[in-house]
């Protein structure tokens, strides 16, 4: 019997210590935490609900981003489409019903993703340009609709849905949190879709040569990431009960750190979603540590950026080396 | 009307403008049969084959599978025919494992709307097809990446053969393989052979080709330069053919 196994390369199941790395991590920084910060409240359950408060809005969209990543792209939009659905939803929610204002919200995302597919597929253009560009045209667009004026929201069932209430003792942001991981992790480990956008990240030419319509699954997945990103947006004005042209602006920074310790390639073909969200939850874990360990925030933004470099220079490199 | 062969291609023409890739060329295949396809680069042998698997069109010429005349107008066309090309550069998804590399494009799915993968098929039937082609990978559920250059070669081969076709062109499948893969993968040429496909099979390795061929088929700058048995042939003799002059063929 033949056997290609040779060269003493075996494809033998070893334990892999990269891929659980990030859960160690994790354990290892809280372990520190816990035991440093004992004396400041780390470890009270205020806190640690504090922590995950934060931390909500960026897994939520570490999991489109990853999507996103996985084919290869990047959305560099969705900061700004987070304020500008935010403001879009709070402005609608004063002059209509709560449906309506969640509609025009999740529009607003889906049509910005419409555009950001239109450039990519159609126009041929690099994501990072076309959603750099749409970023500022919808930066603009947001401090236009309101001259930078928050919106109130007031609407009681409206913030108790979108991230404000809980549901017994849990927070409805953590509900929001768990079904958007659930869904993302099925869909990308189970699912044709998720099949599909890893082949793209993995080997362009060998998807569309296997009959796979590239530009259909791209075109969507901006679609999916802008509905992310106005979900986040509602996320953030029932949680603050205010819409701001300020929110998501300084997350995009944030996403893309969490997506990469979490074990994703920059360079595409990746997809683990459960990765992205601990990726998250250790930054906001750092920087409830940074806090109470009484460094300033400018001084946590130095710091947010030491750990990006840090990740990307660890992250898997591209899948052709 | 009827013969044994399973392909004709038959006075084929191509041109790139002023440039003559492909001057009358007629090639013939039978059914198990391989064909070693040699010649020096650019003599035409991957115009010939983008012309038989669909990616250009001839200029003029017929092509002829299984006694019908055929006009390939499209890769989809081809494949549907039942030809399958395994590249040189292999076309492999790296990031992904080996069923789902032999699947790609046509996963099997639940039937619910959400279109779910059914692993556990792909994986029965991948360990499947490389049982039939004596491949041995234990655990198909590693990514390809992680597997030796031949190992590789042979999952692009799995997947040619596991659309189930009567032809199938092998691209270089000996270039950049260390020496003891590269009897692997001929092993699994000839396994292909024994399963009744028919094979064209390109390559810069004389001694590969003479292993595996039936026949070999020279081209010097787009003419067909000589068929040979491989019995009745040397490698002198074929390089001869590779490199004589255009103005002697």
């Amino acid at each position: 019997m033949s056997n290609l196994t040779v060269n003493g390369r075996s494809e033998a199941k070893k334990f892999d210590i990269k891929q659980w790395a990030i859960y160690f991590i994790m354990l290892g920084i809280f372990i520190v935490f816990a035991i440093f910060l004992r004396e400041r409240g780390f470890l009270s359950l205020v806190n640690l609900m504090n922590i995950f408060r934060q931390t909500a809005i960026i897994s939520i969209m570490a999991v489109g981003f990853t999507f996103m990543l996985a084919s290869g792209e990047f959305d560099l939009s969705i900061g700004s489409t987070v304020a500008l659905s935010a403001l879009v939803g709070a402005l609608m929610l004063q002059r209509a019903g709560i449906a309506l204002a969640i509609f025009a919200a999740v529009a607003v995302g889906a049509t910005v993703g419409f555009a950001n597919g239109f450039f990519v597929v159609k126009a041929k253009m690099p994501s990072i340009l076309a959603t750099i560009a749409m970023m500022g045209i919808i930066h603009g667009f947001a401090r236009w609709i309101t001259h930078l004026q928050a919106v109130p929201v007031i609407n009681d069932r409206f913030t108790y849905t979108f991230g404000g209430g809980n549901v017994g003792p849990i927070p409805t942001l953590f509900i929001w949190t768990l079904v958007v991981m659930v869904i993302g992790h099925i869909a990308m480990v189970n699912t044709l879709f998720g099949r599909k956008v890893l082949a793209i990240g993995g080997n362009q030419a060998a998807a569309r040569l296997s009959g796979i319509n590239v530009s259909r699954v791209k075109w969507l997945l901006f679609m999916i990431m802008g509905m992310i990103s106005s979900l986040s947006g509602l996320l953030y004005s029932g949680r603050l009960h205010a819409a701001r042209y300020t929110y998501g602006e300084q997350d995009l920074f944030t996403i893309v750190a969490a997506v990469v310790i979490g074990g994703n390639s920059i360079y595409g073909g990746t997809g683990t979603i459960i990765g992205a969200v601990v990726g998250s939850i250790i930054i906001g874990m750092v920087n409830n540590g940074l806090i109470l360990f009484g460094f300033s925030v400018d001084q946590q933004v130095i710091f947010r950026g030491v750990i990006i470099l840090i990740a990307v220079a660890l992250s898997p490199k591209g899948p052709k080396e | 009307m009827s013969n044994d062969y399973i392909l004709e291609m038959k006075n084929i023409h191509k041109s790139f403008g002023g440039l003559r890739a492909l001057v009358d060329v007629t090639l013939e295949l039978k059914k198990s049969e391989i064909v070693g396809l040699v010649g020096d680069n650019a003599a035409g042998k991957s115009t010939l084959m983008k012309i038989l698997t669909g990616a250009y069109n001839a200029d003029s010429g017929t092509i002829i599978v299984e006694g019908k005349e055929v006009f390939i107008k499209s890769p989809h066309i081809s494949r549907a025919l039942g030809i399958e090309m395994v590249y040189q550069d292999l076309e492999l998804c790296q990031n992904l494992d080996v069923p789902a590399n032999l699947f790609l494009g046509r996963e099997v799915i639940s039937s619910t709307g959400f279109r779910f993968l059914k692993k556990r098929v792909m994986e029965n039937q991948a360990l499947d097809i490389l049982h039939r082609l004596k491949i041995d990978i234990h655990n198909p559920r590693v990514q390809v990446n992680k597997l030796s250059g031949g190992q590789q070669q042979a999952v692009a081969i799995g997947r040619a053969v596991s659309f189930d076709p009567k032809i199938v062109i092998m691209d270089e499948p000996t270039a950049n393989l260390a020496l003891v893969e590269i009897d692997k993968v001929l092993e699994t040429t000839l396994t292909l052979k024994n399963h009744g496909i028919s094979i064209i099979f390109i390559s810069h390795r004389l001694q590969d080709v003479f292993t595996v061929a039936d026949k070999i088929f020279v081209l010097n700058h787009g003419r067909k330069a000589a068929l040979l048995e491989k019995e009745k042939t040397n490698r002198d003799e074929v390089v001869k053919y590779m490199f004589m002059e255009p103005k002697h063929i």
